[in-house]
């Protein structure tokens, strides 16, 4: 037996999952409810007190963590025009597993400068202008960052010819500056994986430190990722497989929780059809989204306000007003289980629609341009009809019986033709909510991890 | 030398693609440092490219003959986006029907177009045009 233990430390759980990498078998999963307050240890120390009960005491090899507590990886983003660059590095910072906590295009102002200081970001990530384009906007949005307040470290990602000088400008007071690859080096054209290499560079080295995760250290080898990041990573290589073990092709992936809803995508998305033009920026690979407002209890008034309350009731069979008093119910009581009938079919229907919602925002849409030479087809963002495979998790979803019956509203809807989600996917839970874990397991083991995944998601 | 940057592209809801392609490999040829933004481009993506691209000059294609109707404040907004005097060309089929180029090059100067060129141009007379206006050798 070789035992490897793999921590999630969240803002309201602690999760840990027992691994053994030889028999390449889940030996176990338990989480502990921990607060901000509490010391990090404490959640740990409980979370594996559970999992001991249901296993019996286990040696491990080697631990694992990633986390998103204290609020996770906050980061503010910076880009010359807004559906350029300023996409660009929010793209980039999503999916580095940041929370992003501020988009700001064009010069930044004195009002923004108190703003971004107010958020209390982590890091900042400073791009503009294409290699050789403009270095106006970087250079003065160096300037105004270099009056904040905060002391978090800079990531530079812009025009590289001006790179150098926000570096020298920024580091005056003796701020960290990372300088990377242009997130933008031509026009539309995106690189972001070196300024996300760098941010979680710097997630490692500050950010674990600052929050007072590495008390913990001692017990673990290491914090080494945001959770998003894990989660991310753990579908990469469900989709793409290893060099001996194939993948199951691209997918979508759906992470339904309590505050917000995260939406990962494994896809090229072209156009499916040659008359299709592809317009505006093309959007990465790999691609992560997070819908803020949408979330099952802490935002659960977004979902409401997103599909309207007149779909909610219809879905849940229930009037308006008793859908209003249940969902104010539920957003007060955030850690309420619903037991009776009419309080599971308003979760159900409010987690099929916040599904649907999230998808609908991630995936790319269509639009029909008539022509003097006939119909043509305008795609923004990902075309994701043709992906088969939706991997559902999330607390909401992977404990509710109907899980895959939720997971389906992903799926894309004959009345909304000119939303490009998944037409026809097979839905697989993730009902041991190992996906983390697997994304930390798949760093040193990544063909066990795969199997693991492909066992367990059903 | 630092390579002069051009933003192309065929303006509104025109579909042809292959006369662009043509222009990009001319221009790069000539040793232009261009940014092809494709077909059924709109004036804010023009004006976007140029922005960040920090380009010299923004060429508009037209094939299908509302370049009038497609180009109109196209230099207000410009201006407007900070692109203050940009060099700004328009060429093509820009026009309905057949109309005395005299007169459609005046329209389209009036609008803010420093160069109009008709149908049939040759890319070599657009590349003259542009060396002399934006001063390579």
């Amino acid at each position: 037996m070789n035992a490897i233990l793999l921590i999630d430390f969240g803002s309201t759980y602690t999760k840990v999952t027992a691994v053994d990498t030889e028999s390449e078998e889940i030996l176990g999963t338990a989480s502990s409810y921990t607060t901000i307050e509490t010391d990090i240890n404490d959640g740990l120390n409980n979370a594996l007190k559970l999992l001991f009960e249901k296993t019996g005491s286990i040696e491990f090899a080697e631990r694992y963590a990633c986390s998103s507590a204290a609020g996770g990886l906050r980061m503010v983003t910076s880009g010359f025009v807004k559906n350029l660059t300023a996409e660009a590095s929010r793209l980039a910072s999503l999916g580095a597993g940041a929370k992003v906590v501020g988009v700001y295009s064009y010069e930044l102002t004195e009002d923004d400068i108190v703003e971004i200081d107010a958020s209390r970001p982590d890091i900042i990530l400073l791009t503009g202008g294409t290699d050789g384009g403009n270095t106006e906007c970087i250079l003065k949005n160096a300037k105004m960052i270099s009056t904040l307040k905060t002391d978090c470290p800079v990531v530079v990602a812009g025009n590289r010819a001006a790179a150098k000088e926000c570096a020298s400008i920024l580091s005056q007071n003796g701020r960290e500056v990372h300088v990377e690859k242009n997130v933008m080096p031509r026009f539309s054209e995106l690189c972001i994986e070196p300024a996300q290499n760098a941010i979680r560079e710097i997630f490692l080295k500050r950010i674990v430190k600052a929050k007072g995760l590495s008390e913990a250290s001692e017990l673990i080898s290491g914090i080494i990722m945001p959770t998003p990041s894990a989660v991310q990573q753990a579908m990469v290589l469900l989709a793409d497989g290893t060099e001996n073990e194939q993948g199951i092709g691209e997918l979508v992936a759906v992470d339904l929780g309590g505050a917000t809803t995260d939406v990962y995508s494994v896809a090229e998305g072209f156009p499916q059809n040659s008359s299709t033009v592809l317009k505006g920026l093309p959007e990465p690979r790999v691609k992560r989204t997070v819908e803020g407002d949408i979330g099952m209890r802490y935002s659960i008034h977004g979902i409401a306000d997103a599909a309207t309350i007149k779909a909610v009731s219809q879905l849940a069979q229930c009037s308006e007003e008793r859908c209003i008093e249940m969902i104010d119910y539920l957003s007060e009581h955030t850690d309420e289980v619903p037991t009776t009938e009419e309080f599971k079919n308003l979760d159900r229907a409010l987690a099929s629609l916040a599904i649907e919602m999230a998808v609908k925002r991630h995936a790319g849409t269509v639009e029909q341009v008539y022509t003097p030479m006939g119909l043509a087809f305008a795609q923004e963002g990902k075309d994701l009809s043709a992906v088969h495979n939706l991997v559902a998790t999330g607390g909401a979803l992977i404990h509710s019986d109907c899980a895959k019956e939720i997971a389906a509203f992903a799926q894309a809807k004959a009345n909304d033709p000119a939303s490009l989600r998944p037409k026809e996917a097979k839905v697989l839970v993730d009902e041991k909510y190992i996906l983390a874990a697997m994304g930390l397991l798949s760093e040193h083991y990544p063909e066990v991890a795969l199997r693991i995944m492909k066992k367990e998601l059903v | 030398m630092e390579k002069k940057k051009l933003v192309i592209g065929v303006i509104g809801a025109d579909v042809h693609a292959v006369g662009i392609k043509i222009l990009y490999h001319a221009f790069t040829d000539a040793g232009f440092d261009v940014t092809n933004l494709g077909v059924m481009v709109s004036q804010e993506e023009y004006i976007e490219a140029a922005l960040e691209t920090n380009a010299d000059a923004i060429i508009v294609s037209s094939l299908y003959g509302h370049g009038e109707l497609d180009c109109r404040g196209l230099r207000d907004k410009c201006e407007e986006a900070g692109l203050k005097g940009i060099l700004l060309y328009v060429g093509g089929n820009i026009v309905v029907g057949k109309q005395p180029f005299e007169e459609v090059k005046k329209r389209f100067e009036a609008m803010g177009f420093d160069r109009v060129f008709g149908p049939g141009t040759p890319p070599e007379e657009t590349i003259a045009a542009l060396k002399e206006d934006l001063k390579v050798d």
